[in-house]
């Protein structure tokens, strides 16, 4: 940050003062999930009502099936990201003690991570019969 | 470098005029509705790890599936499911009503009051509708 035209100094962003340059984008990305979010959640609800009190061999046959498990797939990593970004925003929120957000923050994309890979996983292995 | 320092912290300690925090204001729809939108993603993330149980519970296989059955089924797991369905379809309206207020379109007084109501109103419609045709029509969890 070399600009002679002003006193400021590089201290204040190896402080971590000031704004990430990334809201933008966030908010952008948050919208486009969003978006995508309505049809994959109307989606997840039908797939859910076809399920309903049915035994684990049809459940895990629909399931299994490349359109059911292709819109399943989408709803997680669209979830996925959505909420990483929305868990991160209430964190930068409410949290200010450094060491807490700092914490907070790793464990927002570890739970992310595990949940949708773990569920991803699942629809995989499903589909797969293994 | 010390110099900085100092007047660095100097400045953080200064006393700063803060702006008025949420127990001022009266509560009102739209106010409710914000913090209902955010408690209920916050309450949409943590269900996510039912949906998991609930998946890898049916790849493992039939005796897996079984428990998780027993305890959707139960009554605490019908409570939780009810709710995270109302909590689904909520945040999904409130989504709505965002991004109806990004084409900066709703934002007059009564507008907003209307977009409130419906959002709480059709929110409590669909989870009623979803949970009678559930019970009805399919007959539940068995």
């Amino acid at each position: 940050m070399r600009n002679s035209q002003h006193m400021r100094t590089p201290i204040r962003r190896v402080r971590g003062l000031g704004s990430a340059h990334s809201g933008t984008s966030a908010f952008w990305h948050q919208r486009i999930t969003s978006v995508a979010g309505i049809p994959l959640t109307i989606g997840l609800l039908l797939i859910i009502a076809s399920l309903l009190g049915r035994s684990h061999a049809a459940v895990v046959q629909i399931l299994g099936s490349p359109l059911v498990a292709i819109v399943m797939m989408l709803f997680i990593a669209n979830a996925a990201y959505h909420m990483w970004i929305g868990m991160q925003e209430i964190i930068l929120d409410y949290v200010h003690d450094d060491k807490w957000k700092l914490l907070s923050l790793i464990a927002n994309t570890f739970f992310v991570f595990a949940v949708s890979i773990a569920s991803v996983y699942a629809i995989l292995k499903i589909s797969f019969g293994v | 470098m010390a110099e900085v320092e100092a007047r660095t912290a100097a400045e953080a300690a200064r006393a700063r005029p803060l702006s008025p925090h949420l127990q001022i204001y009266k509560p009102m729809l739209t106010m409710m509705m914000s913090i209902a939108h955010r408690i209920t993603g916050a309450a949409l993330y943590f269900g996510m790890l039912l949906l998991a149980w609930w998946l890898v519970a049916a790849a493992s296989g039939p005796n897996a599936y079984a428990s998780v059955e027993w305890f959707m089924g139960s009554l605490l797991g019908q409570l939780i499911l009810f709710g995270y369905t109302w909590a689904l379809l909520h945040h999904m309206l409130g989504g709505v009503r965002h991004l109806i207020w990004d084409t900066l379109h709703g934002f007059e007084p009564a507008e907003r009051e209307m977009l409130a109501v419906t959002t709480l109103v059709g929110s409590i419609a669909l989870t009623l509708i979803l949970w009678v045709v559930g019970y009805l029509v399919v007959g539940g969890p068995r």
